[in-house]
């Protein structure tokens, strides 16, 4: 990283040219390392020899994984990068965000329903969504307005507990269904529900293309080969595309948040609370408005994760996804918005989707006939010294292994790079640059006008 | 003083601090609840005995390993996430050596399938007649080696993944014990498997019917068994913490680690210790909790976390009795929310408990008097 903040302050001495201003942008580069991401991917299937449907469905998922943990972790990076409040309850968030919008907008059902599924208010898809955002922001702020005065770890404790409780009541029986002026509707208890609206077709009826889309998946899908029925793949593919629009509207607003005044103020509360105070500024309120938005867009990011899945359970909230979007987001580097969205494709790409991609490449490259216990699988290697059935073992258990993996990552990173990739980029809270500068005040003043104060940092923090 | 009087003072009170007036108005709201149900017959009177015995054996589970945490949160100053699976480590541990010797060491099943636990439904713990009474022998190996394998995993982990980053924030170490506890949890799984299996033979436990008003509760010997293990536990920590001059150099580092440093304590040996004797109760209590529950799976000791938190903040960090008092109130919530509110949102309750308390009295119930 310390190359590229090098290579600006050069090209600030001489006269930048058009390219270098490019590779410049923090866009250009998230740009650079998502195509690179899957690029690496389609070669891996094409040495698989995999079709063009499975290449199509592999980056469709793909993109839609670094779209969602990249905006995940850009509205954590709201609370804890730039304001320093310790949530680990992102897992609630997200499921009252994507619980409202089922029940506004499932289709109403004003007689009895059918035994084990529940009505909705039958609202417009994207009122619902606004439902949901304002919902998971509303309860963000009940959980700030009380939680907010405590340390970091008990902050971090009530987040954690409050969204179990989420969890607990969307798996309480009592409101699996019920009946609510004229209209049943409910929760679903543990058998969760059913999400009977498809985005990308609302979508597409909205703008009136719903038979252009379809004739044009048809005619594209024929030309590539595709096979029969195309219309899922290209589904997927439009909404990971649309994912990204939406990362890219969470990160310019995160950004232009980041450096507003109201952004100033909440780095320089998580630099030190007391001495914002004394300022004069109310910093309790801040930190309640940077909380309410963070959790809105945590909302915004559960709605956009599961609206597409036709199906949602109160057991996918675990506070596992939680610690997902953690890891993310100290991958990437906390106090950094570029870094979020960096974290969150690579945590997607090599920690998430990567090992479950490695064990079918391995599968298809041999022949694997994994045991089903660990005892049969490390027998053979005490007994003759024969570790294939425990390495078969291993790649077989891959999707629990990988978890494995993500706690040895974060332990590591904790260890040797507590501030991530682009940790050293954290905005400090004033506009200048309080450290004195260690290369000429040309050189800064040229950094600070084209890229802001995070880049001056940037270039005096090597490693 | 006149009732007047009395009246301003609780008018006063309701101002002051309203928050913790409603809490008390609806205590007692509740408790006069619960008196009309079991004067009404809504809620039996054995019923109800039952709910308070389950609470007890929680809320005991929850003291036991409620300590473990407390310490290391006071001692070395973060909030140890990886904890939940030290108890199931605890658990997994005691319960390979106790199917191993009920299973008279291959005798009985195959060896591999005990030493896995019955990994896969291959044996299970009621074909093997686990029980204190029936197997006393591996029942108490399974105890020892509980806590002595606990100890060596904490200590382990605390030389490859904490000491290096002793000096730094509470809050990295907060993080760096969450991807411990992903490593442990998912080993766990790795390695056992994911099922959840049945471990004791519940059927053939002793017991005997307590007459209560109107009708009996049972008690059964797993019952007795944890209540005299846990009491005796917590007795031997009391008299440690008190009378020895480890104890003394523990409650001197939780109040303050730099004054103990000066004064010549050796930090870095009282906290191996604090692992010691935080992990080998912690093990212990997994142990105890699954042989009391008769069921074992991966991510129990997760699931048990959070109300062990709930019962260290509660009693004040750092405060053994406060663990021990706290593991009890979180315990006794679970169990008697029942009364009033549906199952499902028992737990609920207890999280929301903590909630209230780390919002009323974010020093706990026994606020200032930490370790001692």
């Amino acid at each position: 990283m310390s190359a590229d903040a090098e290579g600006d302050a050069e090209a600030g001495n001489d006269l930048p040219s058009p390219l270098d201003t490019l590779w410049g942008q923090d866009a250009t580069k998230l740009g650079l390392l998502v195509v690179g991401i899957v690029a690496l991917y389609v070669i891996a299937g094409t040495m698989l020899d995999y079709g063009v449907r499975q290449q199509l469905n592999s980056i469709g998922l793909l993109l839609f994984y670094i779209a969602v943990f990249a905006m995940l972790a850009l509205a954590l990076n709201l609370h804890w990068g730039y304001t320093g409040l310790f949530n680990i309850g992102i897992a609630g968030f997200m499921a009252v965000g994507i619980y409202t919008t089922a029940v506004l907008s499932k289709p109403a059902a004003l007689s009895e329903p059918a035994a084990g599924s529940v009505g909705g208010f039958g609202l417009p898809l994207w009122v619902g969504i606004i439902g949901g955002v304002i919902a998971a922001s509303v309860f963000g702020a009940l959980v700030a307005l009380p939680a907010l005065r405590l340390r970091a770890d008990y902050f971090a404790i009530v987040t954690v507990g409050l969204s179990e409780i989420v969890r607990f009541v969307l798996l309480e029986s009592s409101f699996q269904k019920g009946q609510i002026a004229g209209y049943f509707v409910g929760l679903g208890g543990g058998s969760g529900l059913i999400l009977d609206f498809d985005p990308t077709d609302q979508l597409l009826t909205v703008f009136g293309l719903t038979e252009p889309y379809a004739d044009f998946v048809d005619g594209l899908g024929a030309t590539l080969g595709i096979g029969s029925n195309p219309k899922p793949v290209f589904d997927s593919l439009l909404y990971a595309l649309l994912l990204l629009v939406f990362l890219l509207c969470f990160y310019v607003l995160l950004r232009r948040t980041g450096n507003s005044p109201f952004g100033r103020v909440l780095k320089a509360i998580r630099e030190d609370e007391e001495a914002t105070k004394s300022l004069g500024k109310d910093t309790n309120m801040f930190k309640i408005k940077a909380f309410m938005i963070g959790a809105g867009l945590m909302g915004l990011g559960g709605i956009l994760f599961y609206a597409e899945q036709g199906a949602i359970t109160p057991n996918t909230f675990r506070p596992r996804i939680t610690f997902f979007v953690w890891i993310a987001l100290i991958l990437g580097g906390a106090g950094s918005n570029t870094g979020s969205v960096m974290g969150g494709a690579i945590f997607a790409a090599f920690l998430f989707r990567g090992p479950l991609f490695l064990k079918n490449v391995i599968e298809d490259i041999f022949e694997i006939d994994a045991v089903n216990t660990f005892g049969q699988a490390i027998g053979p290697l005490l007994s003759s010294a024969d570790p294939l059935p425990l390495l078969a073992y291993t790649v077989d258990n891959l999707a629990q292994l990988q978890l494995v993996i993500m706690g040895t990552v974060l332990i590591y990173l904790m260890h040797n790079r507590p501030e991530g990739l682009l940790g050293h980029r954290k905005e400090p809270a004033t506009s200048i640059p309080l450290t004195r500068p260690d290369r000429s005040t040309e050189t800064t003043t040229q950094a600070m006008s084209d890229g802001g104060p995070d880049r001056v940092t940037g270039g005096e923090d090597d490693e | 003083m006149g009732i007047s009087e009395q009246y301003d003072r609780g008018r006063d009170f309701l101002v002051a601090d309203p928050i913790r007036a409603a809490i008390i108005i609806m205590g007692v709201v509740l408790l006069f609840d619960l008196v009309r149900q079991l004067a009404v017959g809504q809620t039996q009177i054995s019923e109800f005995g039952v709910l308070l015995k389950d609470g007890l054996m929680r809320g005991l589970f929850f003291g036991l390993a409620g300590i473990g945490l407390s310490m290391t949160y006071s001692i070395l100053n973060f909030a140890n996430f990886s904890h939940g699976d030290l108890i199931t480590n605890g658990a997994f541990s005691g319960m390979v050596v106790t199917y191993i010797i009920a299973g008279g060491f291959g005798r009985e099943a195959d060896i591999g399938s005990l030493a896995l636990v019955g990994a896969d439904g291959s044996v299970f713990g009621a074909q093997l007649g686990i029980g204190v009474a029936s197997t006393p022998l591996a029942v108490f190996a399974g105890v020892v080696v509980a806590g002595i394998s606990t100890v060596i995993l904490a200590l382990f982990i605390d030389r490859v993944v904490y000491k290096p980053i002793r000096d730094r924030s509470g809050i990295t170490l907060l993080i760096t014990s969450i991807g411990v506890a992903f490593v442990l949890r998912y080993l766990i799984q790795f390695i056992f498997g994911p099922s959840r299996r049945g471990v004791t033979d519940s059927g053939a436990i002793p017991s005997v019917a307590v007459p209560a008003v109107d009708g009996t509760v049972t008690v059964d010997l797993h019952e007795v068994t944890l209540l005299v293990v846990s009491a005796g536990l917590m007795l031997g920590l009391h008299f440690l913490l008190q009378r020895t001059r480890l104890g003394k150099a523990m409650r001197a580092m939780a109040d303050n680690e730099d004054l103990a440093r000066i004064t010549g304590i050796p930090t870095e040996r009282v906290v191996t210790f604090t692992w010691v004797i935080g992990a080998a109760l912690t093990g212990v209590a997994g142990f105890m909790f699954v042989l009391w529950n008769g069921t074992l799976y991966w991510f129990q000791g997760w699931i048990l976390l959070l109300p062990i938190f709930a019962a260290v903040i509660l009693g004040g960090i750092g405060s053994v009795y406060g663990a021990i008092l706290g593991g009890l109130v979180v315990g006794l919530t679970w169990s008697l929310a029942i009364v009033w509110i549906p199952s499902g949102l028992a737990r609920a309750a207890a999280f929301l408990l903590m909630i209230v308390v780390l919002l009323v009295r974010p020093e706990g119930i026994f606020a200032g008097r930490s370790t001692a």
